[in-house]
């Protein structure tokens, strides 16, 4: 299971954060320091995978964007570089030509595209068409402004 | 009231600011804006605020103030609300907080919803964060709509069940129905999240397990050949645009399926039977070029090594792993390390034959890989590869990074200890370790070295003179020093003495061996532990050295005053050794003898530091019974103590001044006139007298009635018996000797020693100095405890010696004037 997943930036600075475990926010902020801190500080000759407590980091850099993933010892290292990688290819689908400054302006966006991958830690849908499809139907059924203005509030 | 900023106006804004100060102050300025539109229950721009507020909170900033709100959004009827609500409810709403599960209800109701977008919302939202009492009370909805025949929502109900079980295991039987035909599907979403379903129950309950190597599913066929047909189709089917993956078909269904399939087959022949082929078809046909081929690889390696498969199939999996080590990618090496790791043990042998590669991997610049080589590489040292691989591990030591010197350190312990091919060898390579990386070595490292030194007899020479050259130079290393400082007390007159057969001895005087030990004491690198050790060292050498023992004595009594409580009192009883126990310290401060071997578990046990037992021993003050018996035989220690059944001799005329015929006094003494019987009832180790006397009072009044006797008085120097009697232990007699002297010269270095018939038991305490003072000024007092469980009339040799007028005094006598109330 992932336990959690953080995107950040070569200064730093988080882009999202998806946690898949129950924790303090204070403890959210001393773990994202302390993980930034550890994967910025390594270089080109290391592998992808940093132990870290009882778990594994699984990163990779695409652009200016850190994608970092947090699993658990039994789950396989290389196949979570392969989810990593499917996740930057549906935000490359939907975006088109993604780069760092599509999530910034559209985060909630990269959430909800997040949210069609995986669930609960777990991915839930293999197919990058139908996972797309299912975010563009979704942004179909935001209402334009006539029809929010016009629909029950509750 | 103006309209609130778009959100993606806001983000345009914050960006501008140049430092963190002008930031904080623009989103303090929003944040203002933002509550007063809450407080006004503003629904038309309910949604963007929150939005604007969870961009802030990415940003650090707090935003619990827009809880509800997210709770207003999940309840509205328009979807954009919806979306943003739920996404909040994910961010802020954690079942950390009070108001979560004020969400249950909208949850409830929008897992009904007519469409099935909302209805996602919903069974994501409870699949990522859902508390254990919110899945209670849903588990029932998200079972319902795992029979649904939607896939979009079957998909997101089982991974939603995943998460129910995970929460609250209890609810997992409710479930089980429902997988009946999930894997029937064709839809890749919901046979992914069907096998993760699978999966968590097996790995929880191993009577789910049980079920599922067994039932038959709908589909008259079992899971495990399910599961393999399922996998065959993804090889071998042709190109499918939707699943494919740089020419694999699905792997991340791929790898699921194989780990299900480890878990099933773990343990069962059967299950294991079934799936050997389609491993094997995996292993060989697995594209390896590019990531996700080797991720299958992976998983289908770990599976194979995990359940009972056939020896060709583990064969064929050691030798991927084998491959992958010698792959350029790091990850992949990476990963490859691992699996050995778990393997080894199994597979000793075949992963032996990769050794050569896994050693290689010590000198990779990613520390993770290093990591895991260096424990493979502990892992596969054996009896025939110690030589080479030490070698190789110690010059690892050498170079590694600071976090590994410990674990590697303690490694290199372990296995020197198991599979050292000689004694020498194993010394040289404790040094080696000690003096690489000395600051690193584990503080119960120190316990186990002394240890193996001490047992190491022959060895002692050359250890210390090598310890002590190591230290010469630097003294910095704590658990070198210690090492050193412990070895220097106990083998220093090897080294002066130049004994050393395996290298060339030093030259090393006894003033040279003090001024390392007083450098490491003064040295302010030195923790107070070391110091300690140097001190006993010291100490220790006061017995072996001859030249330089007022030097000692010196160095003990200025630490008397050290500001170091530990130190203080050490040097104390140092003090008092000295001084008023002179005649004891010699076998207090003889060789230790070679200990019992402690079985080590690892580095990490901890085992009694022998360089710390003397000063307990000071501490307590024991009756010098309760000393080791060393391995010189102590004539007073074996009197007092042993309860050796000595064959009676014929009574000797004369006693010889030699101390050997103490022991004859045993045999000497007849028992009330009857004649010598055969060897007495065995005494064996003696519980002693301490058993039955507790801290409450020993003397009862009768006591006082009991007489007290002259036992001797010669050559000015009286000594009288007092008598008490136990209480709790009728047996048991508490003889109390008084010493004065009445001549005009002090008698000094007095010690009084006792003999009792074999039947008897004695335990003598420590005398309160060992001087009396002439012109019967002052006495000298020592406590005599006699065991008499036959009630035996009371009779005692003793022997005096001390020194008076300048020369060495001796004498023996017979104490038979014992009271009958004494012994009665």
């Amino acid at each position: 299971q992932i336990h959690f997943i953080l995107l950040f930036s070569r200064q730093g600075k988080l882009r999202l954060q998806k946690w898949y475990t129950t924790l303090p926010d204070k403890e959210k902020k001393k773990i994202i320091r302390e993980i930034v801190q550890i994967i910025l500080s390594r270089n080109q000759k290391t592998s992808s995978f940093v132990d870290w407590k009882d778990l594994k980091l699984v990163y990779k850099r695409y652009a200016s964007l850190y994608f970092c993933c947090a699993i658990e010892d039994q789950d396989n290292e290389l196949l979570t570089l392969e989810v990593v990688h499917r996740y930057v290819e549906l935000l490359d689908k939907y975006f088109g030509n993604v780069c760092e400054l599509d999530i910034i302006f559209n985060f909630e966006k990269a959430y909800f595209i997040l949210d069609e991958f995986i669930i609960g830690g777990e991915v839930q849908e293999t197919s990058k068409k139908i996972a797309v499809k299912a975010i563009e139907d979704s942004d179909m059924l935001q209402e334009t402004v006539e029809e929010y203005m016009n629909k029950p509030a509750f | 009231m103006p309209a609130p900023i778009r959100l993606r106006e806001l983000i345009r804004t914050i960006r501008t600011a140049r430092t963190q100060a002008e930031e904080r102050e623009m989103i303090q300025k929003e944040c203002a804006a933002i509550r007063s539109s809450f407080r006004e229950e503003d629904n038309t721009y309910r949604c963007r605020n929150v939005a604007k507020l969870l961009y802030m909170h990415m940003l650090g900033y707090p935003a619990h103030f827009g809880q509800l709100e997210c709770l207003k959004l999940i309840a509205s009827q328009k979807f954009t609300d919806k979306r943003i609500g739920y996404l909040g409810a994910m961010l802020l709403l954690d079942e950390r907080q009070d108001v979560h599960l004020l969400m249950t209800n909208c949850i409830k109701n929008d897992l009904n919803h007519s469409t099935q977008y909302v209805q996602g919302l919903a069974l994501c939202t409870l699949g990522c964060m859902g508390s254990s009492e919110m899945c209670r009370d849903l588990a029932g909805e998200v079972e319902k709509l795992l029979k649904t025949s939607n896939s979009y929502l079957r998909k997101k109900a089982a991974l939603c069940a995943v998460h129910v079980i995970r929460k609250v295991p209890e609810l997992m039987e409710m479930f089980l129905p429902a997988t009946k035909n999930l894997l029937n599907e064709k839809n890749h979403g919901v046979l992914h999240t069907s096998v993760v379903l699978l999966t968590e129950m097996c790995e929880r309950s191993p009577d789910m397990l049980a079920h599922f190597r067994k039932v038959r599913q709908l589909s008259s066929s079992q899971l495990v050949p399910q599961l393999v047909r399922i996998l065959k189709n993804l090889i071998m089917s042709g190109y499918s645009p939707e699943h494919d993956v740089s020419g694999i078909s699905d792997p991340f269904l791929q790898v699921r399926i194989l780990r299900l399939l480890r878990i099933l087959g773990r343990n069962d022949d059967d299950s294991s039977e079934a799936m050997n082929d389609i491993l094997a078809q995996v292993a060989t046909n697995t594209e390896t070029s590019k990531n996700v081929g080797n991720a299958i690889l992976y998983e289908t390696v770990l599976t194979i090594m995990d359940i009972k498969s056939e020896s060709g199939l583990r064969v064929l999996a050691i030798n991927i792993l084998g491959r992958f080590l010698l792959n350029n990618d790091k990850n992949i090496r990476y990963v490859a390390l691992t699996s050995l790791l778990k393997t080894v043990q199994t597979d000793h042998n075949a992963v032996q034959r990769h050794r050569s590669t896994i050693v290689d991997c010590l000198k990779d610049l990613d520390v993770s890989i290093k990591r895991r080589a260096m424990e493979l590489s502990f892992a596969l040292v054996n009896g025939n590869n110690v030589r080479g691989m030490m070698k190789e591990l110690l010059y690892f030591l050498d170079s590694c990074e600071p976090e590994f010197k410990a674990d590697c350190a303690s490694g290199i312990f372990l296995a020197a200890e198991k599979y050292a091919p000689s004694k020498r060898w194993h010394i040289d390579t404790i040094m080696r370790v000690l003096t690489t990386a000395g600051s690193y070595v584990r503080d119960d490292a120190v316990p186990n070295l002394i240890q193996l030194i001490t047992n190491s007899v022959e060895m002692h020479a050359y250890t210390v003179q090598r310890l002590y050259k190591a230290i010469l130079g630097d003294y910095s290393q704590q658990p070198l020093v210690q090492v050193a400082s412990w070895c220097i007390g106990e083998y220093g007159d090897l080294l002066v003495s130049g004994q050393c057969e395996e290298e060339e001895p030093i030259q090393v005087t006894e003033d040279e061996v003090l001024d390392i030990l007083e450098s490491v004491l003064i040295s302010n690198m030195s923790a107070s532990v070391t110091r300690g050790y140097a001190l006993t060292a010291i100490m220790k050498l006061s017995t072996r050295f001859t030249c330089t023992v007022n030097r000692i004595k010196k160095v003990v009594s200025i630490y008397g005053s050290s500001i170091d409580v530990e130190l203080q009192q050490r040097a104390v009883e140092y003090n008092a050794l000295f001084k008023k126990y002179d005649h004891m310290r010699p076998a207090l401060l003889e060789r230790m003898p070679v200990m019992e071997k402690v079985t080590t578990n690892g580095p990490t046990e901890i085992v009694q530091t022998n360089g710390e037992t003397e000063p307990a021993v000071l501490e307590t003050k024991p009756p010098p019974s309760g000393l080791q018996p060393a391995s010189q035989a102590n004539d007073l220690l074996d009197l007092l103590g042993g309860n050796d059944p000595v064959i009676p001799t014929a009574p000797s005329s004369k006693p010889a001044s030699a101390g050997g015929e103490l022991l004859d006094l045993l045999g000497d003494l007849n028992l009330t006139g009857s004649p010598v019987s055969a060897p007495a009832p065995q005494i064996t180790q003696p519980p002693f007298l301490l058993d039955g006397l507790t801290s409450q009072p020993l003397f009862n009044d009768v006591a006082a009635g009991i007489p007290s006797i002259t036992a001797y008085n010669k050559n000015g120097l009286k000594i009288d018996f007092t008598f008490e009697r136990s209480n709790t232990n009728p047996s048991v007699t508490v003889i109390t000797i008084q010493a004065s002297n009445s001549t005009e010269l002090d008698m000094t270095d007095f010690v009084f020693q006792a003999a009792v018939p074999k039947t008897f038991q004695l335990q003598l305490l420590s005398p309160s100095s060992s001087v009396i003072p002439a012109f019967n000024s002052g006495t000298i007092t020592q406590v005599i405890k006699v065991l008499n469980p036959q009630k035996q009339q009371l009779r005692m040799r003793i022997k005096l010696t001390y020194n008076h007028k300048g020369s060495a005094m001796q004498d023996l006598a017979e104490v038979n004037n014992f009271p009958p109330q004494s012994w009665q």
